[in-house]
């Protein structure tokens, strides 16, 4: 590959998976809101 | 206080649904083909400035409408946003919210069955032995419905198909349908996307028929051009790519989000399904189908191709890149790119119904089953004319009105309600109540004043657009005095019918005129199709208005 093309590359290749795991791994580790939340699968008894 | 029982299972499986909704065909067959048309790797500069400064504020303001419409009860943008603002306009503007899903379901669903009917013939071998021109054609005689092909009436046999699957994981509701579905697609569809770009990116010259290293391909996409950003026009299919990836001014990701409680982070979630999307489109939609076609074609022809669209690409070429893998390798690889396709459309017309649904929830007090049968009957009947007249334009009418043109007029007007009407002020507290991340101040500046404005310029530029998409030889021309001239894409030279009447003029054929007047007639009654859709919404809406003032439920 010529090398602009590899920079373009691999610059907007990193930069788009290094934020996209950033935040999924935020959603993952956040801590979970006080119930009644809107998530049912958490729920003692179903809606 | 919400009037439903649905609910999302999980957030994890409700960021994998939103981001089912964003993923579509147009990430692996759209994005590429802008990007060599428009600057190559430079490309990606003003797609990502379009994407923080319309994508990113117009994902929080869906997701802000949606959940405050929820708080409200109601799960289809009509009452959300009159529920924002007591103007009368908000409920007929909140109509678009439904009319673009059912417009575009009605022809996505059917490019949908394309990929369940090549998954089949990519398992029977179909594809093996046959020459370019062979699967070209098997593609034209799959549309044309009368041609001999394996199945009589196949595309209709798989369009129901396609309608059924649907319908039935539709009919399951939200956490036990759609958020099922995108667990198992989502994942699935990023496993095949990186098993295909493995191959894409290793493909070597003189080895399986391959003429060109994949180096060539990913050279002739990522070698930045930069002299294309002081270009408009590249301006403007940047835009326009970040509006169409990320299922913006449909309405979708509102009703989606109308499930959340007020408490519940929209903005994290906004960002993550945003930024996945992304991922999926800049890594894995980049690096399969350009490095594979000029690997097998060379620059120029994928050049040629890619004029004709993405489409061309995917379904009248690559099967037959694929066959020069051997007949095993064919069919892992078809079964893989198609499932992959598959999975984006699905899990982006689960959407479309969502608010249809939504809809008739609220306002009629269907079940979840009824709402999704009668989402299916009404995707047959207005869809069933892209099947049957698909060579005659139907297909591309509906995707202009409902897949270009209303998207731009929702979302300019939603991003005014938001960020003029409802008030800055109270939107940006919307959009951090409950949030679990700090979002910067910038994007209260760039949704008050800098995305109501891109958009209205991007709108404008739709109706506008002069030929050949040239902005600057257009001004050009109009300061020498030559006037504006039109492209045919334009929403002026469309509504004219321009390129079909000067395709009539300039035709000697009596066959030809004949098949060309045939299809300015089908052009003008899918419009009129769509326009009496649209006109049906709204006075369904007009009618709930009426009961919902006197129950007291707006104001």
């Amino acid at each position: 590959m010529n090398t602009g093309a590899l920079i373009m590359l691999l610059i907007t290749v990193s930069a788009v998976t290094a934020i996209t795991a950033y935040f999924f791994i935020k959603v993952l580790t956040s801590k979970p809101k006080q119930e009644p939340d809107s998530y049912c699968e958490n729920d003692d008894e179903p809606r | 206080m919400t009037h439903t029982k649905q609910a999302w299972g999980t957030r994890v499986g409700l960021i994998l649904a939103m981001a089912g909704n964003a993923v579509g065909f147009g990430n692996f067959l759209r994005f590429p083909v802008q990007a060599i048309q428009n600057g190559g790797g430079a490309f990606i500069i003003p797609y990502l400035v379009s994407f923080l400064m319309l994508g990113l504020p117009l994902l929080f303001i869906e997701w802000s409408i949606g959940r405050y419409g929820g708080s409200h009860g109601f799960h289809s943008t009509p009452f959300m946003m009159q529920s924002m603002d007591r103007r009368r306009l908000w409920k007929y503007v909140g109509v678009f919210g439904i009319f673009s899903n059912i417009g575009i379901a009605s022809y996505y669903c059917y490019m949908e069955s394309w990929t369940l009917a090549y998954i089949f013939h990519s398992v029977i071998g179909t594809f093996n032995g046959m020459d370019q021109h062979q699967v070209v054609q098997l593609f034209n005689d799959y549309v044309s419905i009368d041609k001999a092909t394996l199945i009589p009436y196949e595309p209709i046999v798989f369009f129901l198909i396609c309608l059924g699957i649907n319908v039935f994981i539709l009919s399951k509701g939200l956490s036990g349908g759609v958020e099922k579905v995108a667990k198992i697609g989502v994942p699935l569809l990023l496993v095949f996307g990186l098993l295909l770009a493995i191959r894409a990116v290793t493909l070597k010259a003189g080895t399986a028929g391959a003429i060109n290293d994949s180096s060539v391909g990913l050279n002739f996409l990522w070698t930045p051009d930069f002299d294309s950003i002081y270009n408009p026009k590249v301006w403007f299919a940047a835009a326009s790519q970040i509006f169409f990836t990320l299922s913006l001014g449909m309405g979708s990701i509102q009703a989606y989000a109308s499930y959340l409680r007020k408490k519940d982070d929209i903005a994290l979630n906004a960002m993550s399904a945003g930024w996945m999307n992304e991922f999926v489109e800049v890594v894995l939609g980049a690096a399969v189908i350009i490095p594979i076609a000029v690997g097998y074609l060379g620059v120029a022809k994928v050049q040629e191709l890619a004029g004709l669209g993405g489409l061309g690409l995917g379904f009248k070429t690559i099967p037959y890149l694929f066959s020069q893998w051997g007949p095993l390798m064919a069919t892992i690889a078809g079964v893989l790119w198609f499932g992959l396709l598959f999975f984006a459309g699905i899990t982006s017309s689960l959407a479309m119904g969502t608010p249809v649904q939504g809809f008739l929830e609220d306002e009629f007090k269907w079940s979840r089953k009824k709402t999704a049968l009668a989402f299916g009957l009404i995707i047959l009947v207005i869809g069933m004319p892209t099947v049957l007249f698909f060579n005659q334009g139907v297909f591309d009418e509906y995707d202009y009105w409902t897949g270009s043109f209303a998207l731009f007029v929702f979302a300019a007007f939603e991003a005014v309600l938001f960020a003029w009407f409802f008030g800055i002020k109270k939107g940006w507290k919307e959009i951090n109540t409950g949030a679990d991340i700090k979002v910067s101040r910038v994007f209260r500046f760039l949704i008050a004043y800098v995305t109501p404005v891109l958009l209205i310029i991007v709108f404008l530029g739709a109706v506008f657009t002069p030929v050949g998409n040239d902005w600057i030889a257009a001004f050009q021309g109009l300061s020498d005095g030559q006037g504006w001239a039109f492209d045919h894409e334009s929403l002026v030279g469309k509504l004219m019918n321009n390129g079909l009447k000067e395709k009539i003029a300039v035709a000697t054929d009596p066959a030809v005129i004949a098949d060309l007047e045939y299809r300015l007639l089908l052009t003008n009654l899918s419009r009129l199709l769509l326009l009496t859709v649209f006109v049906g919404i709204a006075l369904l809406v007009r009618k709930a208005y009426y009961r919902h003032k006197k129950e007291g439920r707006l104001k």
